[in-house]
């Protein structure tokens, strides 16, 4: 049996380990993006370097990021209003009201987040070329509502179920319309609610590859295929795609934190809480 | 009973069926509210997916357009079933998901463990908070930090290796480094999930309970065994599910890391897909794929709710 005080450090170590082994990754892509090509290319592996932000100057002039930054925030932003303008009303419905076929309309919203997005790419971009829809934001905007819609419904759903129903009862009996207690009472006071769902969305959007690879060309690129497109030629610019990257991962991690309570339920669609 | 909670079950008891009137609603109402998401969803989710279950039907490529899209009955599902490439595939994938599921939920128990027992309090949430890292990475650029990290020349994975004694190993260029290197960069991403569900399920056993238990006994083991498991289960299965819609989904990290290579050695179903309908072009084939791979999911998903939804149905 262990003493107790050797069982005290283990767990401390344990525990930094942990930390080590979550972070390690992270870390190695932001030293990476302020090394000097050479030192990038160094064997082995150089851990105490020089600190250059050449390769944040280059990515800021090169319009080719700024650009696809742009085109992920356009794309990212306008999906989130768009499932939470959609979505919470829906929420509510799911929350307050019974009717006819409710579980299965449920589990449908659910079972959209099982749902390979390559089912949906191959369809999508050939009903999106017919249409003229290829490279544009819109096609975009829409096809991520597909995993968004469901997850601000479940969560504002959850959200709304918590807000007592004689809240509802007083102001109907004030003579408030249904739609007026949406609006002044669900969704004031399942703001909070409202906001991680949102910030799921936007977090979901923000790393999307796949749909984005598929079904832009040049105009509307994202940010994750426009450092993907770095991996070509013969000498890789490491130092470019890993301050790419880290402008890439930086704001959706810091969101993350801020909903880091909820990243479970937001990952199972709240079947563990 | 009380006077006072008596008189509060009266109130209760006239409240009710008041309450039931007021909250009435016109027929109508909650489609006014529902429609717009339906509608959308239908839309955009349903409409493409019966439009990729009729091209599965059809002979289509889109190099021999010229030909055009007749139907061709289930030829492309025949030739689907029939094609070794396929299976191969899907079993690499089961490969994949049988490889790194264990690993996960070993490590994810044993973090949760850790993150669970009293004790160094900072750390603890500093290791906690850490965790959200990974699932929060984009998968794309995981698989963009693949590549460098498991770079036969620089990659700082060869490094590590070496101060074990190790030679160094050129990851992405053979076909069991690369499987290796997607597998390590998946349990990097995931096993932190797997981790925050133990850690939920972990902290729902009842304090009064866990600690009964801790004086009963001292070996961990047995608390885990006896105590504990009960509340993982739900989890453990949740994150089996879960994670093999995920496994089928796999796409993002894979390709910006390796493209399914070297050869076809890390071409998960999903690589697999997109290669048939966007390199070959080859759109009837590739939807009659997708739609098997639809019905897999639709079976996991089914399963998912079965478990854990039952108190709504």
């Amino acid at each position: 049996m262990v003493s107790r005080p050797a069982a005290r450090f283990a767990h401390l170590a344990g525990l930094v380990l942990v930390f080590a082994f979550a972070m390690f990754p992270f870390y190695w892509m932001v030293s990476s993006s302020f090394k000097d090509q050479g030192d990038l290319l160094a064997s082995p592996p150089m851990w105490l370097f020089e600190p250059t932000i050449k390769h944040y100057a280059e990515i800021w002039a090169d319009q080719k990021v700024t650009a696809a930054i742009v085109n992920s925030l356009i794309v990212a932003v306008s999906t989130t209003a768009l499932a939470v303008l959609l979505g919470t009303p829906a929420a509510y419905a799911l929350a307050r009201f019974e009717f006819r076929g409710k579980s299965d309309l449920w589990f449908w919203f659910i079972s959209n987040r099982m749902i390979s997005p390559i089912v949906l790419a191959l369809p999508v971009y050939l009903l999106a070329q017919s249409l003229g829809l290829l490279d544009t934001h819109l096609v975009l905007i829409l096809i991520y509502l597909t995993f968004n819609l469901p997850i601000v419904v479940w969560i504002c759903t959850d959200q709304f179920r918590s807000i007592p129903p004689e809240l509802e009862q007083a102001a109907r009996l004030e003579g408030a319309k249904q739609f007026d207690v949406f609006w002044r009472i669900y969704l004031p006071l399942g703001l909070p609610g409202v906001a991680v769902s949102a910030i799921f969305s936007f977090i979901f959007s923000w790393n999307e590859l796949l749909y984005a690879l598929v079904l832009t060309r040049r105009n509307v690129q994202t940010a994750p295929v426009a450092a993907t497109s770095f991996m070509s030629g013969y000498e890789l610019p490491w130092g470019k795609i890993m301050a790419t990257g880290t402008v890439i991962v930086l704001p959706v991690t810091i969101f993350a934190l801020i909903v880091s309570r909820h990243m479970i339920r937001g990952l199972t669609m709240g079947a563990t809480k | 009973m009380s006077v006072e909670g008596q008189a509060l079950a009266q109130e209760a008891a006239r409240a009710r069926p008041a309450r039931r009137r007021r909250l009435e609603h016109g027929r109508w109402t909650p489609l006014f509210f529902l429609a717009p998401a339906v509608v959308t969803l239908l839309a955009i989710g349903l409409y493409p997916m019966l439009f990729a279950l009729v091209t599965s039907f059809r002979r289509y490529n889109l190099t021999r357009a010229r030909e055009g899209f007749p139907f061709v009955g289930f030829e492309n599902y025949g030739r689907v079933l029939s094609d070794q490439t396929f299976w191969d595939t899907l079993l690499l994938t089961g490969r994949f998901f049988l490889t790194v599921m264990p690993i996960q939920v070993a490590l994810g128990l044993l973090i949760a463990l850790m993150l669970h027992r009293p004790g160094w309090g900072f750390m603890r949430s500093l290791a906690r908070v850490s965790l959200v890292v990974p699932l929060a990475t984009t998968y794309a650029v995981v698989g963009l930090l693949g590549n460098l990290i498991f770079n036969r020349n620089f990659g700082v994975a060869n490094q590590f290796l070496s101060w074990f004694g190790f030679a160094p190993f050129d990851w992405l260029g053979n076909p069991s480094g690369a499987f290796a290197a997607i597998v390590i960069m998946d349990v990097w991403q995931w096993t932190p999930f797997c981790a925050l569900i133990f850690l939920s399920g972990l902290s729902m056993v009842p304090i009064d309970i866990e600690e009964a238990a801790r004086l009963e006994t001292k070996s961990h083991w047995a608390l885990l065994r006896h105590v504990q498991l009960p509340y993982l289960l739900p989890g453990l299965t949740a994150m089996l599910i879960l994670r093999s819609a995920d496994v089928l989904k796999l796409f993002d990290m894979i390709f910006t890391m390796t493209r399914g290579g070297p050869g076809t050695a890390t071409e998960l179903i999903s690589i697999y897909i997109q290669r048939v309908g966007f390199r070959v072009f080859d759109l009837g084939a590739a939807s009659a794929q997708a739609m098997l791979l639809l019905l897999f999911t639709i079976l996991l998903s089914r399963l998912y709710i079965r478990i854990f939804y039952r108190e709504i149905e």
